[in-house]
């Protein structure tokens, strides 16, 4: 069984290269890229977009559905959409959460 | 049948859902519907789920049947919905609540899930909602039905802004009274005065909402969005 952080990385990454591939603004591919408020590289609807592709890419890679939006995300002081790496970190303890 | 647009449909054990299911099951779409209880009657190309539109769980766990089922959405009709009909001072906290999560929460609920698999599938979609003409004609006695249903219709204007990136469209559809159980209760004399404040004075029809579904889900309709029509001439 794969480290969740490491598959949670794994995940988040093709995750951007499919975003990249259809969006117009590339994501970098780097657990230190800012997505949200300044220096930030997406806007809220690239975001929505980029949360979308992260749960697809769930499904398909683990095989279960994950709503990243649930009321822990949004709860959290420190939004886990507010970079790369923590998001990783998010998806990581998510799919942790799953038997 | 697998390439046949998949459209679902919120309270199809009967009325206006079932007659919904029923037409465009036989109009060649593959239609999930879902309701508090078992399907009244089995229906070709037709495939129910019971859920409680207004419980996320179960919501979520009718998403999960449809993304493994058939794998899309492209129409999702929201029509399951509760009406209470009183005078405001005998309208318990807990009726005016019970009505908000079915018409409001239920509806926010399928909208988001639905738009997401939408989305995911790259082709948009269409959403429609319902709304009610009590809440343009202010209706005495409806007070929580008609402002449950101004929230779907801000709803659907603010969901129309949103998607529309998403190539999916929000409309809604305004019945007047249809003769189904959601009026049952409700006195002759009171439905009577309601119609007559319509241009058309007649009870609705169920084929008077699908002629409007119709219009909106088309594929030419994909310049319409964030708008709510009323039968009747409200």
């Amino acid at each position: 069984m794969p480290d969740p952080t490491e598959r949670a990385r794994d995940i988040v990454l093709r995750a951007i290269d499919a975003y990249n591939a259809a969006e117009p603004n590339a994501i970098p591919r780097d657990i230190d890229t800012v997505l949200l408020g300044p220096g930030g590289v997406v806007d809220s609807l690239g975001l929505v977009r980029l949360v979308l592709t992260v749960e697809r890419q769930i499904e398909k890679d683990a095989g279960t559905f994950v709503s990243l939006t649930d009321e822990k995300a949004m709860s959290q002081r420190n939004s886990p959409f507010r970079s790369v790496g923590a998001l990783v970190d998010y998806v990581a303890s998510c799919l942790g959460e799953r038997p | 049948m697998t390439d046949s647009k998949v459209m679902l449909i919120t309270g199809t054990r009967k009325g206006i859902g079932r007659g919904l299911a029923e037409h465009y099951a036989r109009k060649g779409f593959r239609v999930v519907g879902c309701s508090r209880g078992p399907a009244e009657a089995p229906l070709e190309h037709y495939r129910h789920v019971e859920a409680d539109v207004s419980d996320e769980a179960q919501v979520m766990k009718l998403f999960r049947i449809v993304r493994e089922e058939f794998g899309r959405v492209d129409v999702l009709v929201n029509n399951a919905g509760i009406a209470s009909m009183n005078h405001v001072f005998l309208t318990p906290l807990k009726t005016v609540r019970s009505v908000f999560e079915t018409n409001v929460y239920g509806t926010f609920l399928f909208c988001r899930e639905a738009a997401k698999v939408m989305a995911a599938g790259g082709a948009g979609g269409r959403i429609v909602n319902f709304a009610t003409v009590a809440t343009p004609l202010r209706l005495e006695g409806e007070a929580a039905y008609a402002a449950s249903k101004a929230a779907v219709e801000s709803l659907t204007q603010v969901l129309a802004r949103e998607l529309a990136p998403f190539r999916i469209t929000v409309n809604a559809v305004g019945p007047t009274p249809i003769a189904t159980d959601l009026i049952r209760s409700v006195p002759k004399a009171k439905i009577d005065a309601l119609i007559a404040r319509q241009a058309i004075p007649r009870l609705g029809e169920v084929r008077d909402v699908i002629n409007v579904v119709e219009f909106l889900i088309a594929d030419t309709s994909d310049f319409i969005t964030g708008q709510v029509i009323y039968l009747g001439g409200v």
